[in-house]
């Protein structure tokens, strides 16, 4: 079971690095939601010994249905109606982010190792993990100019976040259900109708020119 | 009864969705507005008791913002009706159903006791106040929105993580069973991990501080406060502000008490100086009024997280100016949506001679100004003076100088930009802008709030006084 966790574990790292290195807009789409699919997983993977409750089976089907299907498929519909497929011009280049990527790692490695945790996690890739996720989420959010790619940069945030929450996955069912209303909450139900919209207004999904108002 | 107070503007908008007409509609609004009012104020007579669960409960502080929130709304569902009026607009269904449930939201968020449920109560005012910002469907309030949406739902999920952090803290061998209860956390302060404690303030002052636009995170408030409708712009300056502000002081509770209260405190400062820096940086020059006005709430949440940054007797002057910068802030965006009403630009450099066409707004915007930047004898002065009063006190003169100085500076830039706009005749050439507004409500209400301001300035009646020093009490401040 142990193995079973950790390979999930390093799945997700390396999607991370596929988000930061590729440039086709359905690719990152892909990898996003594998990850959050493969990390809905974990709350029945995480039980030790004892069987799965039927809470958290509850949640991680919940989490596969919504980042597993649902999600995908709002954001390649709405690749579809924009009409778009690649990331024309990141602010910072595919190799450049890859690197601040590593560096991500680095950095999340070892600050877990520094941060005393309560209660033994049931892996030591886990807070790692979760701490690579949200600093790699970051930089989607800053280097990418879409706002659909935003939107993914978001998600990741959320897996990160997720992935936090599943310390607790025992004790505090509720945490996990937190994060899960987060992405009911903004992930893609409002932000798709507003990705939407920019597209009927300005014919194109770019943030960039969303640069009116000023000062 | 806290319950109800939560669910009867929820279940209100929910049927203003089926309501036919606007005018049934707005009448709601009022009327639900009304009822929310005289519950909150029976709460003043006698606090309700907490839920069973101790998820829902009202203290002090709980009660002021609850007040502030409940106040502003029936001024803003006030002025919206003659707002609407003058403006051509279609159906207000979503704009009314959308104000009631974030209406339920933010009273959420004055009562809940529990870091969970408040994060929840927190991005539901979120999700119900982008549809208001939106409410033009133009191509700018577009832009803002989507800012609005993307920013703070960085923010809010930034404040998940540091629920979760305090989560981690509340485990350990010397504590029970996790918990996430404000009253069980504060119990229990005496063993929760410190480091994990210390990240979790980060990430919450972070994540609601982008909410409540404390800089360098308050980019969306100037695009979200300038494209709202003005009364959405004067609940979210003057009522979401504060709720966001409420998420860090509950925090700011937890850490108090288990001797993190400095670690807090230097970072509420450093926070606090820096929106106060950045909006007198961005209120020089400003040439839209309502972004000004937004600059301006940067400016005062500054303040007041400054203020409970201070501690004693500053705490007591963040509460009580909390109070004055909502009424105050919610006057003159109530004056600045019947000057946009009349002369239809939010150009500083093309509204002139508003004391000539418009008198009684010239006058409330002026009177405003004045207030909100904190001339003697409106309350922002009193409140302003008394954070300045116990930093000098504490001997904190560094940072009582670079208050002071700021200060000065947003004086002088909103003084250039309103000075202009108030003065001048009618012989100058300017765009003739329609006749005055002349529904009683557009200005009625910010008349109302200027002798609310003004009255607090002079006199802070006892009962408002025993609140705000229970409030502040709660925080660890002196009164």
């Amino acid at each position: 079971m142990m193995r079973a966790t950790d390979l999930v574990l390093v799945l997700a790292m390396l999607l991370n690095f596929l988000v930061l290195g590729s440039s086709r807009l359905s690719a990152g789409i892909r990898a996003v939601a594998l990850q959050g699919a493969s990390l809905s997983l974990l709350p029945l993977l995480l039980h030790d010994g004892g069987a799965p409750t039927i809470h958290l089976m509850a949640l991680g089907l919940g989490m596969l249905g919504l980042k597993g299907m649902l999600f995908p498929w709002l954001l390649f519909r709405a690749i579809r109606e924009a009409s778009m497929r690649r990331e024309m011009q990141p602010l910072i280049g595919f190799t450049a982010s890859l690197v601040a990527g590593i560096l991500a790692a680095a950095v999340a490695f070892r600050v877990s190792t520094r941060l005393p945790l309560p209660s033994a996690p049931v892996s030591s890739f886990l807070i790692p993990t979760a701490l690579t996720t949200i600093l790699v989420s970051f930089i989607v959010l800053v280097s990418r100019t879409k706002a659909l790619t935003q939107v993914l940069g978001y998600l990741m945030l959320e897996n990160g976040i997720f992935l936090f929450g599943l310390v607790f996955a025992r004790e505090m069912p509720l945490l996990i259900e937190l994060g899960i209303l987060l992405d009911l909450f903004v992930g893609v139900f409002v932000m798709g109708i507003v990705v939407f919209h920019i597209h009927r207004e300005f014919d194109h999904i770019d943030t960039v020119h969303l640069t009116t108002l000023k000062g | 009864m806290l319950i109800a107070l939560c669910l009867i503007p929820l279940l209100a908008g929910g049927v203003a969705f089926a309501l036919r007409s606007n005018t049934q509609r707005l009448s709601l609004l009022v009327l639900t507005a009304l009822a929310h009012f005289l519950l909150v104020a029976s709460c003043w007579l006698k606090l309700p008791a907490p839920t069973p669960s101790g998820w829902l409960a009202l203290d002090a502080l709980g009660l002021l913002f609850l007040t502030l929130v409940s106040v502003l709304f029936l001024c803003a569902s006030l002025y919206a009706i003659g707002y609407l009026r003058q403006e051509d607009h279609g159906s207000n269904r979503v704009f009314v159903g959308c104000l009631l449930a974030f209406l339920s939201a933010m009273t959420l968020v004055t009562v809940s006791h529990h870091l969970g449920l408040l994060w929840v109560a927190i991005e539901a005012t979120t999700l119900a106040s982008a549809p208001l910002i939106y409410f033009h469907h133009s191509q700018r309030s577009l832009e803002a929105t989507w800012k609005y949406l993307l920013i703070c739902s960085i923010g809010i999920a930034l404040a998940l993580l540091g629920t979760f952090f305090v989560a981690i803290a509340g485990t350990g061998p010397a504590a029970a069973e996790p918990s996430l209860l404000l009253e069980k956390l504060m119990a229990n302060a005496a063993n929760l991990n410190l480091p994990w404690l210390k990240g979790a303030f980060i990430f919450l002052l972070v994540g609601y501080g982008t909410k409540m636009g404390l800089a360098p995170l308050h980019t969306w408030l100037p695009d979200a406060h300038s494209e709202a409708p003005s009364p959405v712009s004067a609940l979210l300056s003057g009522a979401l502000l504060n709720c966001a502000f409420l998420g860090i002081l509950r925090v700011f509770q937890i850490c108090a008490a288990a001797s993190l209260k400095h670690f807090a405190q230097e970072l509420l400062v450093l926070f606090g100086l820096l929106s106060l820096l950045i909006a007198a940086a961005f209120l020089l020059r400003q040439s839209d009024y309502k972004r000004m006005l937004a600059y301006s709430s940067v400016e005062h949440m500054g303040i007041l997280a400054l203020g409970v940054g201070l501690g004693g007797a500053a705490t007591y002057g963040a509460m009580l100016h909390a109070v004055n910068h909502s009424l105050a802030k919610a006057l003159l965006f109530f004056a600045a949506g019947n000057i946009l009403l009349s002369y239809k630009t939010k150009s500083a450099a093309s509204v002139r001679g508003v004391l000539h066409r418009l008198p009684i707004t010239g006058w409330l915007f002026l009177g405003g100004f004045l207030a909100i930047t904190g001339s003697p004898p409106f309350g922002p002065f009193l409140s302003e003076f008394t954070i300045l009063n116990a930093a000098v006190t504490q001997g904190q003169i560094g940072i009582a100088a670079i208050y002071l100085s700021l200060l000065a500076v947003v004086f002088l830039g909103m003084g250039s930009v309103v000075l202009p706009m108030v003065q001048g005749g009618s012989e100058e050439a300017v765009p003739l802008p329609l006749a005055l507004p002349s529904s009683w409500m557009l200005n009625g209400v910010p008349l109302l709030l200027m002798a609310g301001v003004l009255m607090l300035g002079l006199y802070v009646p006892s009962g408002l006084q025993n609140v705000l020093t229970g409030a502040s009490a709660l925080l660890g401040g002196a009164p």
